[in-house]
């Protein structure tokens, strides 16, 4: 039946984009909340998502240890050689030579925010942060030391 | 009671009074040309921030909010930009018709204008084809765009001006069709008197299901002859880059922009005329202290209300509906709009001759 097929076809048609104005209708003239964000007037109580891939950072707790073995997974990771790890050797005082980091050092003008090195990472000693406002005026503020100075290694962490 | 008439008739006697009648006529003109110019001015500018509005409360944002209250100036701001910006003519374009081609477009929508009833006995001219005035001089803007798309020398402004001539050439087929369903019923292509045959109901619920049909179909073509979204494949923003209008900037390109939103409030004020009564008050019937109650508004507030309610709905049309593919385009008016626009000029006519509307 050629002449039913094409009656439904158009019923159908119809029907369907009524559904779609029914939504951007109601949308509308429900017009209370706002799904984006008024970004520079809220910059105070701004949240953003935990996945939300800001900087590269280093967390560091109280006794300003960090995480860090300096085993390179995060430069090789990363495929713009934003990672530079310099490390040194530890002396423990029973005479055992460690590998620790001497500077964790991280451009941030070649980063792209891909996240690769935190992946990489088998101690979680790195994370991305929520900070977004980025912009400096001397490109040298774009490389940066990750950890702390005087910082260390913390206990138990191998 | 409010009314324009009585502000023509006294510039038409002050002028007739002060000047000789040729004078008086030529300054007429120039009266309604400023007047015109004004009044495209004023729809560019609001109908731009309304779209960007009606988008922005659809898709649960804000929209422009940074310059005036609730952003009102931000079209006059862009305007501004715009005035300011170089225009710059392509080295492999042909020049003239490049050139003209804007203005090409912009003055068939200002001669559409002519014959469009703003309010009680306020209008331009009350031409007696108004009707097929309107269809006859709106597809000359179809030359407009294929001229900016040829002359460019860009293949992306070409292909989007060969899909906006087929896009327009095959929908003012059901578009016409649509007002002749009307037509059927007032008997004539006078602006004035279809809205005086409104006057003890609308078309759209006077003759019922061929109406409303009518109506529906009218307003997909208007849709489409515009060349807006769904339809706007002669822009195309994702394939084309910006079809027809690629290599347009500064004022010209300002001018294309201008004649989209003019062309949208010319179809609108049609549709408005045909199956909403024009400036004709909301009259039922024999009701008549209810009618006497509506006719205290004044009628180019019920013109422009009836207006803006069907450039809304074409705006609330872009920001739900996917878009077309050519062939899809080509399919829903061969396939679809013209065989049921057909039956329904059919339909019209019996139910005009059997006298079933009311």
């Amino acid at each position: 039946m050629f002449l039913k097929d094409y009656i439904t076809d158009v019923y159908r048609a119809t029907k369907s984009l009524l559904t779609g104005m029914k939504l951007t209708g109601y949308y509308f003239t429900h017009h209370k909340e706002i799904i984006t964000e008024q970004y520079p007037d809220n910059r105070t109580t701004l949240k953003l998502a935990d996945r939300f891939k800001g900087e590269v950072w280093m967390p560091h707790d109280e006794n300003n240890e960090h995480a860090c073995t300096g085993c390179s997974s995060c430069e090789i990771a990363c495929p713009n050689g934003t990672i530079k790890i310099i490390s040194k050797f530890d002396v423990s005082p029973e005479g055992k030579r460690k590998k620790a980091i001497d500077q964790f050092v991280y451009r941030l003008d070649m980063c792209t925010m891909c996240g690769l090195c935190v992946e990489a990472c088998p101690t979680d000693a790195i994370k991305m942060r929520n900070t977004f406002e980025l912009s400096v005026f001397d490109r040298n503020n774009l490389i940066k030391r990750l950890n702390e100075p005087g910082s260390k290694i913390r206990e138990g962490v191998e | 009671m409010f009314s324009l008439e009585g502000l023509t008739n006294f510039i038409h006697e002050w002028l007739n009074g002060h000047l000789p009648a040729t004078f008086a006529l030529l300054a007429e003109f120039v009266l309604v040309g400023v007047a015109a110019i004004g009044l495209f001015a004023v729809l560019g500018l609001g109908l731009v921030w309304m779209e960007r509005k009606v988008a922005a409360v659809i898709q649960i944002r804000l929209g422009p909010n940074r310059i005036g209250p609730k952003g009102i100036f931000q079209t006059s701001a862009d305007t501004v930009k715009l005035i300011m910006k170089e225009s710059l003519t392509p080295a492999n374009a042909d020049k003239f018709l490049f050139n003209l081609a804007p203005f090409v477009v912009i003055i068939v929508a200002m001669l559409i204008l002519v014959p469009i009833a703003f309010a009680k006995a306020f209008q331009i001219w009350d031409i007696n084809i108004g009707v097929l005035y309107v269809t006859a001089v709106s597809s000359l803007s179809v030359i407009g765009i294929l001229m900016a798309g040829w002359s460019s020398g860009n293949k992306y402004s070409l292909l989007g001006a060969m899909r906006s001539g087929a896009q327009i050439v095959s929908y003012e087929l059901s578009a016409g069709l649509s007002i002749i369903t009307i037509i059927v019923l007032t008997g004539s292509l006078k602006i004035s008197d279809i809205v005086a045959s409104q006057e003890n109901g609308w078309w759209i619920f006077k003759a019922h299901i061929p109406a409303i049909i009518a109506f529906v179909i009218f307003i997909i073509a208007a849709t489409a002859e515009t060349n807006r979204a769904p339809f706007d494949l002669a822009e195309a923003e994702s394939e084309l880059t910006a079809g027809f209008h690629t290599e347009y900037g500064g004022m010209k390109f300002a001018l294309f922009f201008l004649s989209e939103y003019i062309n949208i409030f010319i179809v609108c004020a049609i549709g408005a005329t045909l199956f909403l009564g024009g400036w004709m008050p909301f009259h039922v019937g024999h009701w008549a202290a209810f009618n006497h109650i509506m006719d205290y508004i004044p009628s180019s507030i019920w013109f422009f209300g009836k207006t803006i309610f069907l450039i809304f709905v074409i705006m609330w049309f872009r920001w739900t509906f996917p878009r077309l593919r050519v062939d899809q385009l080509l399919n829903l008016e061969w396939k679809y709009l013209l065989p049921i626009s057909m039956f329904n000029v059919l339909l019209m006519t019996l139910v005009a001759i059997m006298g079933w509307h009311f």
